[in-house]
C-alpha cells in the first residue's frame, strides 16, 4: 500500500460520495409536498410571478436535467441559493463553518486530554474499581443527550451561579474581531484584543465541555481497548524483564503504540463532533453550521440542506483520507522499508 | 568454571499458587532449584509442569497481586527476592539477572528501531554516554556473530529474521554481564539449524563471562547437549535432579523414564510410538501423595505418601520416588 | 462448543451454556447494572397506567408550571399537566421507537445482507459500493431531511431512522454471510442441492445472528437518543404528545425559572440510554473472543 494508491482509491470514493449524497438529498427534496417556487414568491404572489420564478429556478425542466444542472453546479462550487438567507449556500457555509470547527476542536481537545489518561488507567487496572468507574463514566457520556446537558449547564452556570454566559460566541457588547481565519481565538489575538480573547474563551467553556463530555467516553473507550491490546503483547514483558519500570513501559512503550490505531478513531471523532454540534449549537445559540442546518430544515430550505450534506460528506471523506495518510506515516511497519 | 559454593540462584521449597475465579491453581508445589556461579542448568518438563513459573520467580516477573507465595524462599546472589521492593526488583532485572523468551518475533517493540530499544536498556543500567552505549551495543551484536551491526541498529524488528532477533535479545541480555541468564524455551521457535547456532553462541559467551544459564526446555536433546545439571519437573514439583548424564543415562524416576521412552528415536521403525498414559493432574486440587502416581505403571500403596528427593548413589543424582530408595538400599 | 472431559472443580462446565453465560454476566457488574436499569425502565413502560399518578393529558390551568411537590412529583407543565405521569408514559414511546428502529433496520438489513453475501459476484460488489457511499452520508442530516420531507411526526422520524440504519446492518450481515458461506457444512448443503434461499434460512441466519444481535443491542440506546434529538428539533413527536425529547424542547422556553420541566424528561433519556448501552457493552464483551481471563 503506497500513499498514491490510497489517495487514488479515496478520490474515486469521494467522487462517488458526492454523487450519492447529491442524489439522495435531491430525491428527498423532491418528496416534500409544496411548491418551492411558491415558497420563494410568497402566498400573495400572482400565478404569473410564481411561474416565472419557477422558470428562473429551473423547476419546470425535467427532473434528470434538474439533477444534472445541480450536479455540475456542485463541481463548479455552486451549491445553489438558500431560500432563507437568499445568499449562495456556499457563502453561508463558509461564513458559519469556522464557528463549528472552533467549537469542535476545543471539544476534541477537552475530550482527549481527559479521556486518554482515564483510558490508560482503565486498561492498566482492568476490572478493578477504577476501571468500572471510568467505563461507567464513558457509557454515561455517550448516553447523554447533548441538548439536555447543555440546558443543565446553562441553568447551573448561567442561571443559578451567573459565572458563565448562556450562549453566543462572544459578549454582544464587544466588537467581533476582524476576520482572519474565522476562529475568534486566533483572530482576537491577531487583532491584539485581549478582551475579545477572554470573552471568547468564556463563551467556549460550556458548549465545548458539553460536546467534549460526550466524546470523552468515546476516547476513553478507544484508548482502553488499544491499551489492553498493547499490554498483552510480548514486548511489554521483555521491557519489564530488562528492568524498565512499570509506568515507564506503560507511557513510554504501550501508550505510543496504542495511539497509532487510535488516530483513526480520533479522526473520525472530529467528524462526529462536527455533526453532533448540531444539537449543542442549537442550545447555546452558537452561530455555526449545526444551527444553520437545523434552521434550514425547519424552514424546508432544501438548497441549504443539500449543500450542507454535500459539504459535510465531502469533509468526512477528506478527514478519513487525512487520517489514513497520517496513520501510514506514523506506523513504521507500514512505511519503514529502508 | 562452576563454583558450587556460590549459588547464583537458590529456590528452596517454593510453593506458589494463582488465585483464579475457579479456585486457586497450585502451580508450584515445594520445588527447589539451585544454580551455581558459571553453571549451565536445565529444567525439563511438559507444559503445565510450572518450569516457566519457577524461573520467572528468579526475577519476580509474575503480575503483582496475581500470585500467592505459600512457602519457601527465592534468593538471587544471596538477595531475598520475595521480600524485595518493586523498586529494588527493577534494578535487578536486566542487570543481575536477564531473561530470554520464546517468541523472538513478538518480543521487541515493533515500532522502535533495534538501536533505540537496546540503548534504552543499556543506559538504564549503566552510566554510559550515548556514544559509549552505542559502541557497546555494536560490540554485543558482533559477539553474536551479527554481520554489519551498525545497519542492524537502524532497522526495525520486522526487518530481521527470527534468529537474528533472538541473537539481538541474547546480546542485550549480556549487556550488563549478569550473573544469571534464564533462557525460557529460547530456541523453540527457531529452525533447527538456527537453534544450534544460537545455543552455541549463548553457551560460548556465558562461559567467557562466567555467567550461569538456566535453560527451560522440553527438548531433551537441547538439555543433554547444553546443560551440566538437570531438573525434571512434573505438576509443579521437582521429581528428579542431577548431572545431565546421570539423569538422562540412568533415569531413576518413572516419569523421566517414560519421557525418554517416548522419544521417537527410541522406537524402531514400524513400532508404535510410546506415550505416557493419562493426563496432567488438575492443579486446582492441592497435591497429595506422589503427583505421578495415577499415571505410573509401578505405583503402589506407598505412593500415597509424597516422597522427598532421595539420593540414588551417584553424586547429586536424586529422584522423588520410593523405588529409588529401594535401589539405594 | 467442545465438551470438557469432566467437571472442573469449582466452576460451571462448558456443557451448560446458559449456566456459563449467567456466570460470566455475574462477573461483570456493569452489565448487571445495565440489566437492572433496563428492567426498571421496562417496568415503568409495562405498568405505566398504574405507576403514573395522573392522566398525562389532563389539563389543569390552576397549577401551571408548578414546582415539584408531593402532589406533582416532577412538577407541571405550562397547561398544568403532571410531568411525572408524562415522563412515565413517554417511556412507552421512546422504548417503542428504539425497538422499532432496531428490529426493522436489523431485519431488513440482515436479509438483504445475507442474501447479498450468499449470491456474491457482481451483485454483491455493486450493492456494497452503494452501501459504502450511503454510509458516508452524514446520517443525522439524511434523517432530518427525510423526516422533514415526510412531514414531522414520531412515526416518520422512526421510519427515517430505520431506513438510514439499514445499510449498516446490510454490511454487517453480508460480512458474516461471507464467512459462513465458506464453512464446510454450508458447502456440503450446496452440493446436496440447497438453493440460495434455503442456505440463507437454515445456516446463515442462525449463525450470523450473534454479531447482529450485539449490534442491535448497542443501537437501541443510540436510537432512543436520536429519536429524542429529532423531537427536540421539532421533527419527531409533535405537541401534545408526551415524548421526552419534545418535553425537553418545550421546557427550554422556561428553562431558567422552571428548570425541572426539561431536567426530568432529559434525565429519563439519559437513564434509559445508559441502561441499554451498558447492556450492549456487556453483551459485546461476552462474545469477544479476545477476552483473556486467568
Amino acid at each position: 500500500m503506497s500513499f498514491v494508491s490510497v489517495i487514488r482509491k479515496r478520490v474515486i470514493f469521494l467522487v462517488l460520495v458526492v454523487f450519492g449524497v447529491s442524489l439522495i438529498t435531491f430525491a428527498i427534496s423532491h418528496m416534500i409536498p409544496g411548491d418551492p417556487a411558491r415558497l420563494v414568491a410568497g402566498d400573495r404572489a400572482s400565478d404569473e410571478i410564481v411561474t416565472s420564478i419557477r422558470q428562473q429556478m429551473g423547476l419546470d425542466r425535467p427532473l434528470p436535467e434538474q439533477y444534472w444542472r445541480y450536479l455540475t453546479g456542485i463541481l463548479r462550487g455552486d451549491l445553489g441559493i438558500s431560500l432563507r438567507t437568499n445568499r449562495p449556500v456556499i457563502e453561508d457555509i463558509v461564513a458559519f463553518f469556522p464557528a463549528s470547527l472552533e467549537l469542535a476542536l476545543v471539544a476534541l481537545l477537552i475530550a482527549t486530554l481527559t479521556g486518554a489518561p482515564l483510558g490508560v488507567l482503565s486498561a492498566v487496572y482492568r476490572d478493578r474499581p477504577i476501571d468500572h468507574v471510568v467505563r461507567t463514566l464513558a457509557v454515561v457520556g455517550i448516553s447523554t443527550p447533548a441538548f439536555w446537558l447543555g440546558l443543565i449547564l446553562i441553568v447551573t452556570f448561567y442561571g443559578a451561579l451567573g459565572v458563565l454566559p448562556g450562549g453566543g460566541r462572544i459578549d454582544p457588547n464587544l466588537p467581533i474581531p476582524r476576520r482572519v481565519t474565522g476562529f475568534y481565538l486566533i483572530d482576537s489575538l491577531a487583532a491584539g484584543d485581549p478582551a475579545a480573547f477572554g470573552s471568547t474563551i468564556r463563551h467556549l467553556i460550556l458548549p465545548a465541555f458539553c460536546l467534549g463530555f460526550i466524546h470523552l467516553g468515546v476516547v476513553a473507550r478507544q484508548i482502553r481497548s488499544a491499551m489492553l491490546d498493547e499490554l498483552q503483547q510480548d514486548y511489554v514483558r521483555t521491557a519489564r524483564a530488562n528492568g524498565i519500570a512499570k509506568w515507564r513501559v506503560i507511557f513510554g512503550h504501550a501508550l505510543p503504540n496504542a495511539l497509532i490505531p487510535s488516530v483513526t478513531v480520533l479522526g473520525l471523532a472530529l467528524g462526529d463532533l462536527l455533526y453532533g454540534a448540531v444539537l449543542t449549537e442549537t442550545v447555546f445559540a452558537w452561530p455555526g453550521m449545526g444551527a444553520y442546518v437545523v434552521n434550514s430544515i425547519q424552514s424546508l430550505d432544501f438548497p441549504a440542506v443539500m449543500g450542507f450534506s454535500v459539504v459535510v460528506s465531502f469533509a468526512y471523506v477528506l478527514v478519513n483520507l487525512a487520517v489514513d495518510l497520517i496513520y501510514m506515516t506514523i506506523d513504521p511497519r507500514i512505511t519503514g522499508i529502508h | 568454571m562452576t563454583d558450587p559454593s556460590r549459588a547464583v540462584l537458590e529456590i528452596r521449597d517454593l510453593t506458589l499458587r494463582f488465585p483464579t475465579y475457579r479456585g486457586a491453581v497450585h502451580a508450584v508445589n515445594g520445588a527447589s532449584i539451585r544454580v551455581n556461579a558459571g553453571e549451565s542448568v536445565g529444567i525439563v518438563g511438559e507444559s503445565g509442569s510450572a518450569k516457566s513459573v519457577t524461573s520467572l520467580m528468579a526475577m519476580r516477573l509474575l503480575p503483582e497481586g496475581g500470585f500467592e507465595v505459600m512457602g519457601g524462599s527465592v534468593a538471587l546472589c544471596g538477595r531475598d527476592i520475595l521480600t524485595a521492593s518493586e523498586k529494588e526488583m527493577v534494578k535487578i532485572r536486566g542487570r543481575d539477572v536477564a531473561m530470554i523468551f520464546q517468541e523472538p518475533l513478538t518480543a521487541l517493540n515493533p515500532t522502535r528501531r533495534i538501536g533505540q530499544q537496546m540503548l534504552e536498556v543499556i543506559r538504564l543500567h549503566r552510566d554510559l554516554s550515548a556514544r559509549e552505549a552505542r559502541d557497546l551495543a555494536i560490540r554485543l551484536l558482533g559477539d553474536m556473530r551479527i554481520a554489519d551491526p551498525e545497519q542492524v541498529l537502524r532497522r526495525y524488528p520486522f526487518e530481521l529474521s527470527g534468529g537474528m532477533r533472538q541473537r539481538v535479545l541474547i546480546g542485550l541480555a549480556f549487556s550488563c554481564e549478569p550473573k544469571l541468564i534464564v533462557a525460557d524455551e529460547a530456541t523453540t521457535a527457531l529452525d533447527v539449524t538456527v537453534q544450534r547456532q544460537v545455543l552455541h553462541l549463548l553457551r560460548a559467551k556465558a562461559t567467557l563471562l562466567g555467567t550461569a544459564i538456566l535453560f527451560i526446555t522440553h527438548d531433551l536433546a537441547v538439555a543433554s547437549q547444553f546443560c551440566d545439571r538437570l531438573y525434571v519437573m512434573y505438576a509443579g514439583a521437582v521429581v528428579e535432579e542431577g548431572p545431565t548424564a546421570a539423569v538422562l543415562g540412568a533415569p531413576a524416576h518413572p516419569y523421566t523414564q517414560a519421557l525418554l521412552n517416548a522419544l521417537p528415536e527410541r522406537v524402531a521403525p514400524g513400532e508404535l510410538l510410546r506415550s505416557v498414559a493419562g493426563s496432567v493432574p488438575d492443579l486446582t486440587v492441592e497435591l497429595s501423595g506422589c503427583p505421578f502416581a495415577p499415571r505410573c505403571a509401578q505405583a503402589s500403596a506407598v505412593c500415597e505418601r509424597r516422597p522427598a528427593l532421595i539420593p540414588t548413589g551417584s553424586d547429586g543424582h536424586r529422584a522423588a520416588c520410593w523405588l529409588a530408595a529401594r535401589v539405594v538400599q | 462448543m467442545a465438551a470438557t472431559v469432566g467437571p472442573v472443580a469449582g466452576g460451571p462446565t462448558a456443557a451448560s451454556d446458559w449456566g456459563f453465560l449467567f456466570y460470566r454476566i455475574r462477573k461483570s457488574p456493569l452489565t448487571v447494572l445495565g440489566i437492572l436499569m433496563i428492567l426498571t425502565v421496562l417496568v415503568f413502560v409495562a405498568f405505566a397506567p398504574w405507576l403514573a399518578t395522573h392522566d398525562p393529558n389532563a389539563i389543569n390551568l390552576k397549577v401551571r408550571l408548578a414546582a415539584p411537590s408531593g402532589a406533582h412529583w416532577f412538577g407541571t407543565d405550562e397547561v398544568g399537566r403532571d410531568l411525572y405521569s408524562r415522563v412515565v408514559f413517554g417511556g412507552r414511546l421512546s422504548v417503542g421507537v428504539g425497538f422499532f428502529v432496531v428490529v426493522i433496520a436489523g431485519g431488513v438489513g440482515a436479509v438483504v445482507g445475507c442474501l447479498s453475501g450468499i449470491i456474491g459476484g457482481r451483485v454483491d460488489t455493486v450493492l456494497m459500493r452503494i452501501m459504502d457511499v450511503v454510509l458516508s452520508v452524514p446520517a443525522l442530516v439524511v434523517i432530518m431531511a427525510l423526516a422533514a420531507a415526510l412531514g414531522p411526526s414520531l412515526f416518520n422520524a422512526m421510519l427515517a431512522m430505520a431506513i438510514v440504519r439499514i445499510p449498516f446492518y446490510v454490511r454487517l450481515a453480508r460480512g458474516q454471510a461471507l464467512v459462513i458461506r465458506e464453512m464446510p457444512y454450508v458447502k456440503g448443503a450446496i452440493i446436496f442441492g440447497a438453493s440460495d434461499w434455503q442456505v440463507l434460512r437454515w445456516h446463515v441466519s442462525r449463525n450470523a445472528m450473534p454479531p447482529l444481535i450485539v449490534q442491535a443491542t448497542l443501537d437501541l440506546g443510540g436510537a432512543i437518543l436520536m429519536a429524542s434529538a429529532l423531537s427536540f428539533i421539532g421533527l419527531g413527536a409533535q405537541q401534545p404528545t408526551a415524548e421526552w425529547g419534545a418535553m425537553v424542547s418545550t421546557g427550554r422556553n422556561f428553562i431558567l425559572d422552571q428548570w425541572w420541566y426539561s431536567a426530568f424528561p432529559g434525565f429519563a433519556i439519559l437513564f434509559t440510554a445508559t441502561g441499554f448501552n451498558l447492556l450492549g457493552d456487556g453483551v459485546r464483551d461476552l462474545l469477544d473472543p479476545r477476552q483473556k481471563r486467568r
